[in-house]
């Protein structure tokens, strides 16, 4: 049976041991032609050319198409108008009264995309950490209930909108229970406030598994001797978490904090399917526009989604330093 | 031994022989999109040209509208796409669309037949041939019989005004207990005639995009205060920013609201769903100060430049356009047909069971001859969509209570200028 075995490896592998040696030779040439350096530049060849074909290609034309006008599409029949698209996203002659900018959908979209990061991150946060506190216990079926919470990170976004477009829509699930209950049923998804509120209900229900999972990942690696000590000393439980849980956590909690904030940056595809960005431009975000800008709308301008599209690039890079420099003063901590 | 090498050898030489002679047929890609049944029609329609025709093979991608409207003017920005699509964005896109007069069999039949709208689809000035109409629309609306009926509300006539339909509706929404008393499509193009009926005039003296008119306003006034007062359904107009479109057509079949404004193209659509659910009439367009006016359009069938097989796709338009094909499709999709010879030949059997068709289709033709002037120059007006898209936008920001009328009208202006200022780069 092993000898079976050992033959079908053999068989699996031949193929590959075949290319390792058809390759061998000239790589050998090569490294001792070019020292070490360069056989670091043979094995990072194919990463770095599928990163430039499918990032910094595109993260190119993004920058050209940002410096061109027209209607046309194609970069090459579009006439150049150098920062033109940035001047015209953001002239405004009283900032403060979106109206008075000349591409007022933009600030709506700024502004809604702001109030949605502040509001969504904050629960965000506040439920994955809840949800990993009580998972973290020795509850009955805990590993049913991280299964439970986990599995909307498993759906399309488009199924999530979908469904809770079902749930909320005016004849729904929600206002069907309403109506048994003897209320009113509500139309939810055309009012500004409970449409706005759907938005961050939905996408904190969608995604909250994942940072649970981070944060429950940072709460099994706190030893557990030092709750044993405090147990001993009879500290009280509001007291364990603060200067126990919360300290120890920091470095996960911050990593959790960055990656919502940018998620909720990038919103888009569930709230597209549940709201359309409505009602009116209430739960119009930054995405939604630059999609619209560029691809969805009769008024179709390229230039002017590539110029929004760089101008949310610029935040999301300032969100992913951040990001990098907590989790590297986390892993500096940790070594120390 | 000899025997049987030599006849293995005679079976390859033949068969090698035979794969030479036998060419594969050229494809032709089809896009279609679907309102109702007519992508179950071209699809027969297709096989059978495909049977009469074996070297050409017609690969039929039935999409939906949002492909149409969004992923195929990027593929033919870039110089691709499919052979043959069916648009309704026809002006603007013009600049793709193959010329197929010197490709069509007999290009005066053309001209007789669909010569009167080829400025719909092409350049101005041009005379190319860059498809046909499969179906001439115009905008309309229907009214749900049955819950007029239940209601005691008689149905308004034909010279009944927008407001006279929209008392009687909320009449009938009161008593039936209906979520609105109405819908109009999320379109700019949907109220256009009505806007044209309230004295509305998009186009300047130049041919440039005139600026907003008070007939515009008048008619915008109208729906944002039907909106508020919770007559015309939220869900439609409110609920969705930019130009996203929407069809309540699913409203009206569930029976949700009594009157809904759309076009002759949900005929088909309306009575297959509906069925004998309820009773359905087809109304014409509501009338305003200056007429009852709807808007013409329709959805053609274009060659698409980038062929590389335009002989062959000359062959499937001239079989797709000729006569016999174009009576069959209109009769079997209860659409208007576009083809001057069938129109005059008249006798269509429109193939339906549905006895609330044959009257839908009548009032559709008696009410094509109530557009006005400024509502049947729009389909060959090449500014028509920036109009359209500014329209849609700020009126529903109005409605949900984003903006007034007045900041709706002087950013409409500004969003036509900048449209036509990009056009002009």
């Amino acid at each position: 049976m092993a000898g079976l075995g050992d033959l079908l490896g053999r068989a699996v592998l031949w193929p590959f041991v075949l290319l390792a040696r058809l390759i061998d030779l000239p790589l050998r040439v090569w490294q001792r032609w070019t020292g070490i350096g360069g056989m670091a530049a043979v094995f990072l060849a194919p990463t770095l050319l599928i990163f430039g074909v499918f990032v910094l290609v595109p993260l190119g034309l993004n920058f050209a198409y940002a410096m061109t006008g027209g209607t046309g599409i194609l970069l090459g029949e579009r006439p150049f108008v150098g920062f033109e698209q940035y001047g015209r996203l953001l002239e405004c002659e009283d900032y403060t009264r979106r109206l008075t900018c000349r591409e007022d959908q933009f600030w709506t979209a700024v502004g809604n995309t702001g109030v949605f990061v502040i509001f969504q991150v904050t629960l965000m946060v506040a439920v994955s950490l809840i949800t990993a506190l009580i998972l973290n216990r020795n509850i009955r079926g805990r590993g049913f209930f991280r299964a439970v919470f986990f599995f909307p990170v498993l759906l399309s976004p488009v199924v999530v909108g979908l469904i809770w477009r079902w749930i909320l829509q005016r004849q729904g699930l929600l206002n069907l229970i309403m109506v048994n209950l003897g209320l009113d049923p509500q139309v939810w998804l055309n009012d500004r406030f409970y449409a706005f509120a759907a938005t961050i209900g939905v996408s904190t229900w969608a995604h909250m598994g994942f940072y649970t999972l981070i944060l429950l990942a940072g709460l099994q690696a706190i030893p557990r001797d030092l709750y044993e000590a405090a147990e001993m000393d009879a500290t009280p439980p509001t007291r364990v978490f603060r200067r126990i849980t919360l300290p120890l956590l920091a470095p996960n909690l911050a990593v959790v904090l960055v990656l919502a904030l940018i998620r909720g940056v990038q919103i888009f595809d569930e709230v597209y399917v549940l709201t359309g960005g409505g009602p009116g431009t209430s739960t119009l975000f930054l995405t939604q526009y630059i999609y619209e800008a560029g691809f969805a709308s009769i008024l179709r301008n390229p230039g002017l989604a590539a110029a929004a599209s760089i101008l949310m690039g610029a935040v999301l890079v300032v969100l992913t330093l951040l990001q990098l420099w907590l989790s590297r003063r986390a892993e500096g901590g940790r070594v120390r | 031994m000899t025997r049987t090498m030599t006849s293995l050898a005679a079976l390859v030489a033949a068969s090698l022989g035979s794969a030479a002679w036998a060419q594969d047929p050229t494809e032709i890609r089809m896009m279609w999109y679907s309102d109702g049944i007519e992508g179950e029609v071209m699809q027969d329609l297709v096989t059978r040209f495909e049977e009469q025709n074996p070297d050409i093979d017609i690969v039929f991608d039935n999409v939906a509208y949002q492909v149409i409207q969004e992923q195929l003017p990027i593929q033919l920005a870039s110089g691709q796409g499919p052979d043959i699509a069916r648009v309704t964005n026809l002006k603007e896109q013009a600049e793709h669309w193959l010329d197929l007069r010197p490709l069509v069999a007999d290009a005066a039949y053309w001209d007789t037949n669909f010569g009167d709208r080829f400025d719909w689809m092409r350049d101005t000035g041009s005379d190319a041939i860059p498809g046909f109409l499969t179906q001439l629309t115009l905008t309309g609306g229907y009214a749900n019989a049955t819950l007029f009926e239940q209601a005691g509300v008689a149905l308004p006539g034909a010279d009944a005004t927008w407001d006279d339909w929209i008392a009687a509706s909320q009449q009938v929404m009161e008593s039936q207990q209906l979520p609105a008393a109405f819908a109009i499509d999320r379109s700019g193009h949907r109220i256009s005639g009505p806007a044209a009926s309230y004295g509305a005039n998009y186009i300047g003296a130049d041919g440039a995009p005139a600026a907003i008119d008070d007939g515009t306003m008048a008619f915008a006034g109208k729906l944002v205060d039907w909106t508020t007062q919770g007559l015309m359904l939220p869900e439609v107009w409110v609920s969705a920013a930019g130009t996203t479109y929407r069809a309540a057509a699913d409203d009206f079949i569930n029976a949700q609201i009594p009157f809904y404004y759309s076009g002759s193209w949900q005929v088909a659509n309306l009575s297959s769903k509906i069925g004998d659910a309820f009773d359905w009439v087809a109304t014409g367009s509501p009338c305003g100060d200056a007429g009852c006016s709807g808007l013409a359009g329709g959805a053609a069938l274009v060659a698409v430049k980038y062929t590389q097989h335009p002989e062959e796709v000359a062959r499937v338009m001239d079989f797709l356009a000729s006569e016999e094909i174009v009576r069959e499709f209109s009769e079997r999709t209860l659409f208007l047909p576009a083809h001057a010879g069938v129109v005059a030949a008249g006798g269509l059997e429109f193939q339906s069971e549905d006895p609330n068709v044959p009257t839908a289709l009548d009032t559709f033709v008696t009410a094509s001859t109530q557009t006005v002037p400024t509502a049947d120059a729009l389909p060959a007006w090449i500014y028509a969509n920036a109009y359209y898209g500014a329209l849609v936008t700020r009126i529903s920001q109005v409605m949900a209570g984003e903006l007034s009328l007045d900041e709706a009208r002087t950013l409409m202006d500004q969003d036509i200028a900048d449209q036509v200022a990009a056009a002009q780069q």
